[in-house]
């Protein structure tokens, strides 16, 4: 009787071993084959608004390669590449770009594109910050009547944006009741701000992908489009960085500077420029290597 | 419901499931493989020699995923010492992170079900001229429940945990994206029906895996 449980037992774990075997070698296996696969350090904006998914297929079928697409805030974006773990880096913090290729990361940053930051909050407006030109204004009467903001506090570039604009104020928010920190992406952001009923900094590319969600929130500050934008500390900048193959040997970066001129191509930039406008009616992102062709 | 999935192509969802299964299935095979002989050993010895390992293995039931993710993101990274395996952001690199958080419960709990088998068994098989190994084989078989509990407690652990696969696995579409990682994908862009759905797929995953683990228990434990 015995042994005969044991048999069967044995039959089964045998199975059992088979198949997840098979399972660990195919898993570990389908990194090695296969297509050249580029890995892309991206911000959670350029994945979530829809745009790589829109344009990287045409960058995939003319490199018969795969684009990884690893989708972060800027700073984990930033850190990724420090490390080596990533080939190419898309991302929009610029300052610590200027500092990513200072320390020898990378060779160069490029200008790719950009948009803008918009303010956005409960449509009752508490603080009375609606249609205020500079993001100063409205920050400094959030605080005056210290109505509820919530921040990405993530160092993405969102969130350095945002930070940037209280600094310059000298006022030191974090201690305060109504400044919460989330240490979240944008969406979760968003939607902590409409469930809060707090204002927030957004991109206006997140804003405009999501507004059908957010029925509780208004764009206060920022205007419709970039263009009715009046604040310049506003503007948005995203930077290409190819990582740096004498500072970090396992990187592909021949694969990843094809794929940064591919970016700032005329016919990419193009591309980028017209994302968005059939479904939101303005773009979400501007190019902003129109002559980069010509150069 | 039934238009739930009408946005969402097939294909995709699938490989998300099959990813989830063959990473959680191979992650729970190696920390079974290491953790029930391991866990077995401890619950034969002595009670005082075994307390040092049953106090790493408790916290180690403790720790967060999220810190063996970040233990094992600096390990694969490229800068790190096993930099050159390029196990990271791969499927590979969840393996490994899920199997270190499966071990210390299936050795943990293992241990417990053996240290609880009455002594008496254990002397009577030896009393009978059983090997070393035939008296271990034979234990074993007697905390055959316990064992199933802690398998079936860490098959729940790791296919639910998605901080630690985030990190190291990346999330990547088609490559590293499993169940867990795309609920907090779509979370993120509020996309709350979609996640919903996808966390019922998980649920009836977890479910089904449940039945068939004890099931198995029940039908060892009547013969």
């Amino acid at each position: 009787m015995h042994l005969h449980l044991i048999r069967r037992l044995r039959a089964v774990g045998l199975a059992l071993l088979l198949t997840a075997l098979a399972g660990a070698v195919s898993a570990s296996g389908a990194a090695a084959e296969g297509p050249a696969r580029l890995r892309l350090a991206t911000t959670t904006s350029t994945a979530d608004s829809g745009l790589l998914a829109a344009i990287l297929p045409a960058f995939e079928r003319r490199c018969g390669c795969r684009v990884d697409v690893i989708a972060v805030g800027s700073g984990q974006a930033l850190e990724i590449g420090r490390r080596g773990d990533a080939d190419v880096l898309l991302v929009h913090s610029r300052q610590a770009e200027e500092r990513f290729v200072a320390e020898g990361h990378a060779r160069v940053r490029r200008d790719v594109m950009h948009n803008d930051f918009v303010l956005v909050g409960p449509g009752h407006d508490p603080a009375r910050v609606r249609g205020r030109r500079l993001a100063r204004e409205a920050f400094a009467a959030i605080a005056r009547a210290q109505a509820p903001f919530v921040s990405r506090g993530d160092k993405s570039g969102t969130d350095v944006a945002e930070k940037t604009v209280w600094a310059a104020l000298g006022l030191p928010v974090a201690r305060s009741g109504w400044y919460r920190s989330l240490g979240q992406g944008m969406g979760e952001t968003l939607i902590a701000a409409q469930e809060q009923q707090a204002y927030t900094l957004a991109d206006r590319g997140t804003w405009l992908a999501m507004r059908a969600k957010l029925a509780g929130l208004d764009l206060l500050v920022g205007g419709r489009t970039l263009a009715e934008n009046l604040d310049p500390t506003l503007r948005n900048p995203y930077g290409v960085l190819v990582v740096s193959a004498e500072r970090h040997p396992g990187v592909q970066a021949d694969l990843a500077r094809r794929f940064a001129d591919w970016l700032l191509a005329p016919e990419t930039q193009n591309a980028i420029g017209q994302f968005g406008v059939a479904r939101y009616g303005q773009p979400l992102f501007y190019p902003d290597a129109a002559g980069a062709g010509a150069r | 419901m039934p238009g739930l999935f009408a946005e969402f192509r097939t294909p995709e969802l699938l490989a998300i499931v099959a990813l989830t299964l063959r990473v959680t299935g191979a992650a729970l095979l190696i920390a079974t493989l290491l953790g029930v002989p391991v866990g077995a050993l401890l619950g034969l010895t002595g009670r005082r020699r075994r307390r040092l390992a049953a106090l790493v293995l408790y916290t180690g039931m403790g720790l967060p995923p999220v810190v063996v993710g970040l233990f094992v993101y600096l390990l694969l990274s490229r800068s790190g010492p096993l930099g050159t395996l390029g196990w990271l952001f791969t499927p590979s690199a969840m393996i490994l992170a899920q199997t270190i958080i499966a071990f210390p419960l299936v050795a943990g709990l293992t241990m417990s079900a053996v240290a609880g088998v009455d002594p008496a068994v254990r002397q009577q098989v030896v009393a009978l001229g059983a090997s070393r190994w035939q008296t271990a084989w034979t234990v074993l078989r007697e905390a055959r429940v316990g064992v199933t509990a802690a398998i079936v407690a860490a098959f729940g652990g790791i296919i639910s945990e998605v901080g630690a696969v985030m990190l190291v696995g990346g999330n990547i579409e088609g490559q590293s994206r499993v169940l867990t990682t795309a609920i907090v994908l779509y979370t993120r862009q509020g996309d709350f029906a979609m996640a919903l759905a996808l966390g019922t797929i998980l649920i009836a995953i977890a479910f089904a895996a449940n039945v068939f683990l004890l099931q198995l228990q029940g039908r060892l434990r009547h013969r």
